[in-house]
């Protein structure tokens, strides 16, 4: 870390312990302000979750994970459809994301040329590519997937594509610094003793930014399934009853069917839209929770 | 010590997400498949929202007899759904609206042939806040609150019976077929057009929340909107020459509620209606249980008389 960042970090720590000399009415209006900023936000999210929790609590049961959408009998429909659907599309978005990312993130650290215009051209890419809006990349998968010849575009290989698009920057990005934080002298260790740059990249590198890919990638898929725009776009339908079977099977997500029965007219049926925002809250942050752990039990100090 | 309380926190989490996978990884132990039919195969429908509904309710009523049909319904609404249905990337298209000139050009250039069948009646509901004092419009009336070239603000300007309030409008976007047949249907102006000083939204739960919370404010949307919220709003009668006609089941099928009533369809590919036995068996199960179908998604049923229409209109499809 720089001098400039510690120095501001020990002064933050200063002021907001009240252990600062600096009793000045601007410091603690700024201080004030920067409580209420906090404050705010963890409000604001706080509400929300309750306001959901309280409307879903009437279908915390199991026909909501195990019965398909119902609109004979809303009382009992389910989102085994949307949730079979949203793991389906993790599985496939990982399979395509992860190999392509980790790829990408070593080439650029360990094998590019950063001298090089085309090199700097993608770094420059990359950082756009991350900011581009969900929406954008469903049009660019609903294309992919026409152009592969598939007449029904709302497949799992469709809705993987443009959700492994989106997560890709983020997975770059990710296994990028996890790399860069591996330490120089693994590698001149490695290369001194013979190896090639491959051979280390393969053998040292890569196995030590591990725990920080995994923790990349799981955050990116944990962004992933809670987006419904690309895959609105993409044209999966809003209700589908049957279980995926494969790459090309048509397929619902849990965010689609939310989207889609939130707009219902049945009072049934936007409570279980309700409860079923609680369980794609649980599988996130049982995502981000995983991401945490192995974070925290593989992390490694040099 | 810290890494222990972490993995506390981490155990609940995990534990749910393989509660959510186990409870899914269920099997099939599909309801039965006795007295049903043995077709299979892919039925893929599309279009309005407003018939969504209904068409969800038929895959899931024949879902019970033919568990291998599998039907997937979107809702990208009436424009949406023939833009798909026209590049022949759909079986069926629902619609809350006859299909367009344009539309037709566009399922000729594709070689698309369909046929159009009435599912039900809806009769399009105007709704203002309870408390305003305004019980019936006649179309002028209509025209003045929604025409393109409207500019009244004020419930006194569309007549000074009327309370002195401001109005808000409240409609649904331009992508809906309600919105189509509120323009092009009910006002009739040349450019196909409403006024666009109004809050609009796709969702029509939105647009209830907003006239039933806003004093003076009117909108329009779906007779099932308006009977499951009918205690926060009011809905209006409507002049079209014999007097004042309110929305209901029974006028709208007598055709006495003019000209707000609409026809709701499904077009089907009839190519695919030929060569795909699901989309035959899907598209016959509809019609035969139509009533039942209108009813769940909380349509108003076709008269004996339209319902023989869209019997023979089925029939037509296969010769």
């Amino acid at each position: 870390m720089s001098v400039a960042a510690t120095t501001a970090r020990d002064m933050t720590r200063v002021v907001s312990t009240g252990r600062s000399k600096d009793r000045g009415v601007g410091s603690l209006v700024f201080l004030g302000a920067l409580w209420f900023s906090l404050f705010f936000g963890v409000m604001v999210l706080l509400v929300l979750i309750i306001d959901v929790a309280i409307a879903g609590s009437p279908r915390f049961d199991s026909a909501l994970l195990t019965e398909y959408g119902s609109i004979v009998s809303p009382e009992t429909t389910g989102f085994r459809a949307g949730i079979l659907g949203s793991l389906w599309l993790m599985l496939f978005t990982a399979l395509l994301a992860v190999p392509l990312g980790i790829a990408a993130a070593l080439y650029l650290e360990e094998f590019a040329d950063g001298e090089r215009w085309w090199n700097r051209m993608i770094e420059v890419n990359l950082q756009n590519l991350a900011a581009v809006p969900a929406i954008v990349y469903g049009l660019l998968a609903v294309a992919v997937i026409s152009l592969m010849g598939f007449n029904r575009t709302g497949i799992v290989l469709g809705g993987a594509v443009a959700l492994a698009l989106l997560i890709l920057p983020v997975i770059i990005i990710t296994t990028r610094e996890a790399v860069r934080a591996v330490p120089q002298d693994i590698r001149q260790g490695s290369l001194a003793l013979g190896a090639t740059v491959w051979q280390t990249t393969w053998r040292q590198t890569l196995p030590s930014a591990i725990p920080g890919i995994a923790t990349g990638t799981i955050l990116g898929l944990s962004r992933a399934i809670g987006e419904a725009a690309p895959l609105i776009v993409v044209g999966l339908a809003g209700s589908v009853r049957f279980d995926p079977t494969g790459l090309f099977s048509e397929i619902t997500a849990l965010p689609m069917q939310i989207y889609s029965l939130t707009s219902q007219s049945r009072e049934e049926l936007q409570t279980a839209a309700s409860a079923a925002i609680i369980v794609l809250l649980i599988m996130i942050l049982g995502l981000n929770a995983l991401a945490i752990f192995i974070r925290n039990k593989f992390q490694k100090t040099w | 010590m810290k890494s222990t309380s972490l993995r506390r926190a981490i155990v609940p989490g995990i534990a749910a997400l393989a509660l959510t996978l186990s409870a899914c990884g269920g099997g099939d132990a599909g309801s039965g498949s006795e007295g049903g039919s043995d077709v299979s195969g892919s039925v893929a429908v599309d279009g309005s929202s407003t018939v969504y509904p209904m068409s969800v309710a038929a895959s899931e009523l024949l879902s019970e007899g033919s568990p291998d049909v599998d039907v997937t319904v979107g809702e990208s609404g009436t424009g949406g759904g023939f833009e798909a249905f026209c590049a022949g990337k759909t079986d069926i298209s629902d619609a809350s609206r006859p299909i367009e000139d344009d539309e037709i050009a566009a399922c000729e250039a594709e070689g698309i042939e369909y046929t159009e069948l009435q599912v039900a009646t809806d009769a399009l509901t105007m709704v203002v806040h309870p408390d305003l004092d305004v019980d019936c419009l006649t179309v002028d009336q209509i025209i003045a609150l929604w025409g393109p070239d409207a500019t009244a603000t004020n419930w006194s300007e569309i007549d000074p019976s009327f309370p002195d309030e401001d109005i808000s409008l409240f409609g649904p976007g331009t992508d809906s077929g309600t919105y189509d047949y509120m323009a092009n249907d009910v006002i009739g102006a040349e450019s196909e057009t409403t006024r666009t000083d109004y809050e609009a939204s796709e969702d029509d739960n939105v647009l209830v929340q907003g006239v039933a919370g806003t004093e003076g404010a009117t909108g329009y949307f779906g007779y099932t909107y308006y009977e499951e919220n009918a205690d926060s709003l009011k809905a209006l009668s409507i002049d079209s020459g014999a007097g004042c006609i309110a929305p209901s089941a029974e006028t709208a099928q007598a055709g006495e509620y003019t000209p707000l009533a609409r026809p709701l369809f499904i077009y089907v590919n009839k190519a695919n209606y030929a060569d795909n036995a699901a989309v035959a068996a899907y598209v016959d199960f509809y019609i035969e249980n139509l009533a039942d179908i209108a009813e769940i998604g909380q349509f108003i049923p076709l008269s004996d008389d339209l319902y023989s229409e869209t019997q023979t209109a089925l029939e037509g499809i296969s010769s």
